[in-house]
């Protein structure tokens, strides 16, 4: 086995690890059009990190959380409502990502790997920063479980009973930026929310917990990027797609199990 | 001499220039169950949330004495059926022992769906495990937004006495809303009628003898109608005849 292939190997572990209960919380909370949007952000990110000469891997986690808190200002403000918000912060990012990338003249840009992933071109250091990420991820999840199950039940039942909501809920949208930072180089902005969601939609079908739902929602996130390489190595198909396709396929086949309640 | 739960005073509240709340002063004792009720847009919602500390007042101050601790059962509550959580894992969410969950499930009837997803339960049974999870705490003070909405008049009934003997064994303070003056007189001790302020309070007796209370309400209490015997002004005051601020007989604010 060749290097690059192990470190992708290790790079797509460590990301479907973390997406697994996090998307948990996007398919419980409804928040895949949100997810979505600050995955598009993270295109912005990049061009925003090249124009700026910072390093990317900051403006990719900064900008969406930047979004992220905007979305929490202009939703409060209450001017349309959040799906229409969600529809035009959501494209505009993209498409001010795309322009500003286009804009620049001395960088050479992959756009495809931006949107798509690329899988098989991480390097130990990716590595180390996917998985220091990861971990500060299943730690604040370990440390907030309570209470962001709680907020995800009734918010104003949890606040009456002692919960921080809003710092809670800052916190899940911290998570969700850090996951999108490191979920893009796998799949890229484009296909970050099926990530997400695939593996906890198909847990869903044979948990009777949330604790149960997380855990498997990991363990399958793991499986469909170890099905989604092979397929990528042995009929060289792009990695992310190929990864979404297998998840897309274990939901398919999951459909078939009698859903436990 | 009971000392109260959470003292209000003078308290407002507009959202944007459009008033909901005036000069609201209260008090909320233990052991007593306290009803208030108003037609739609009397505040009665926003009045419960600035209780539960949701919601800022402009103005006036709400005092919580320092051994408060609140029950809230919320008007309605939708959990995503992607969720999977049993109605004990539910209780769980406000207190974790497993016990105090199973006896307070027991205690309002519905111990037998303990293991039950929480988004099979009907409309009545929802109710229950809402109740539960209000006193799952050991709370001293119960707020209870339209607790019976839903629910079919036999199971109304049933679900007011309930409340009434719980907050009775929990030695408790409660705050309910409701639409419904007729089922609710018979399990309440003090009767608040709002309508943006304080129309009228006391025991259900003197208040259904109240003027202000009949201009509202009516002389019937088992329809529920609102007749207005005021205008409001442009800014949602109360205005008599000659266009002045005016007050029912059992208004105490000047």
């Amino acid at each position: 086995m060749t290097d690059f292939l192990l470190y992708a190997l290790l790079a797509g572990l460590g990301v479907a690890m973390v997406a697994g209960p996090l998307g948990c919380f996007v398919v419980w909370r409804r928040m895949a059009y949100f997810g979505d949007t600050l995955a598009h952000s993270a295109l912005l990110g990049v061009s925003i990190g090249v124009l700026l000469g910072i390093n990317i891997s900051i403006t990719v986690a900064a900008i969406p959380l930047l979004i992220a808190l905007g979305l929490v200002y202009l939703e409060q403000r209450g001017i349309l409502s959040l799906d229409t918000l969600l529809g035009i912060l959501s494209h505009s990012a993209l498409a001010t990502g795309l322009v500003l990338i286009s804009l620049l003249p001395d960088v050479r840009v992959d756009l495809m790997s931006l949107l798509f992933g690329d899988l098989l071109s991480v390097t130990i250091n990716d590595l180390w920063l996917i998985y220091g990420v990861a971990s500060t991820v299943v730690l604040l999840l370990l440390w907030l479980w309570k209470p962001l199950i709680n907020i995800t039940v009734h918010e104003e039942l949890a606040s009456v009973e002692g919960v921080n909501v809003s710092a809670v809920r800052t916190a899940l949208m911290l998570i969700t930026a850090l996951v999108i930072a490191i979920a893009m180089k796998i799949v890229g902005v484009l296909l970050i929310t099926a990530l997400l969601i695939i593996p906890a939609a198909t847990a869903r079908r044979i948990s009777s917990t949330p604790e149960q739902m997380a855990v498997i929602a990991s363990l399958i996130a793991m499986l469909t990027v170890v099905m989604g390489l092979a397929m990528s190595w042995y009929s060289d198909t792009p990695a992310g797609p190929s990864i979404v396709v297998c998840g897309a396929l274990l939901f398919t086949l999951s459909l078939a199990v009698r859903q436990r309640s | 001499m009971t000392k109260a739960l959470i003292r209000l005073e003078h308290i407002g509240k507009s959202f944007g220039s459009r008033p909901v709340l005036e000069n609201i002063s209260m008090q909320l004792m233990r052991g007593e169950i306290t009803t208030l009720i108003g037609p739609n847009g009397a505040g009665k919602s926003t009045l419960v949330r600035i209780i539960l500390g949701l919601l800022k007042p402009d103005r006036g101050s709400v005092q919580p004495s320092a051994e408060l601790k609140i029950g809230y059962m919320p008007q309605k509550i939708n959990i995503d059926p992607t969720l999977p959580i049993s109605t004990c894992r539910f209780l769980q969410l406000a207190n974790t022992s497993h016990s105090a969950c199973h006896a307070a499930l027991e205690k309002v009837g519905i111990g037998h769906l303990a293991t039950a997803p929480v988004q099979t339960l009907s409309g009545g049974e929802m109710q229950r495990a809402l109740l539960a999870r209000a006193i799952v705490r050991n709370p001293n003070f119960l707020v209870l937004d339209e607790p019976v909405q839903g629910v079919d008049v036999t199971g109304q009934n049933a679900l007011y006495s309930m409340i009434a003997e719980l907050s009775k064994s929990l030695n408790c303070g409660v705050l309910m809303v409701s639409h419904d003056l007729h089922l609710v007189m018979s399990a309440t001790d003090h009767v608040i009628c709002l309508n943006q302020h304080i129309c009228c309070q006391g025991n259900p007796e003197q208040v259904t003898q109240d003027q202000a209370y009949i201009d509202i309400f009516g002389q019937t209490t088992a329809v529920y109608a609102h007749q207005h015997d005021h205008q409001h002004s442009i800014h949602g005051e109360v205005l008599d005849q000659q266009g002045n601020h005016q007050h029912g007989e059992g208004c105490r604010h000047d």
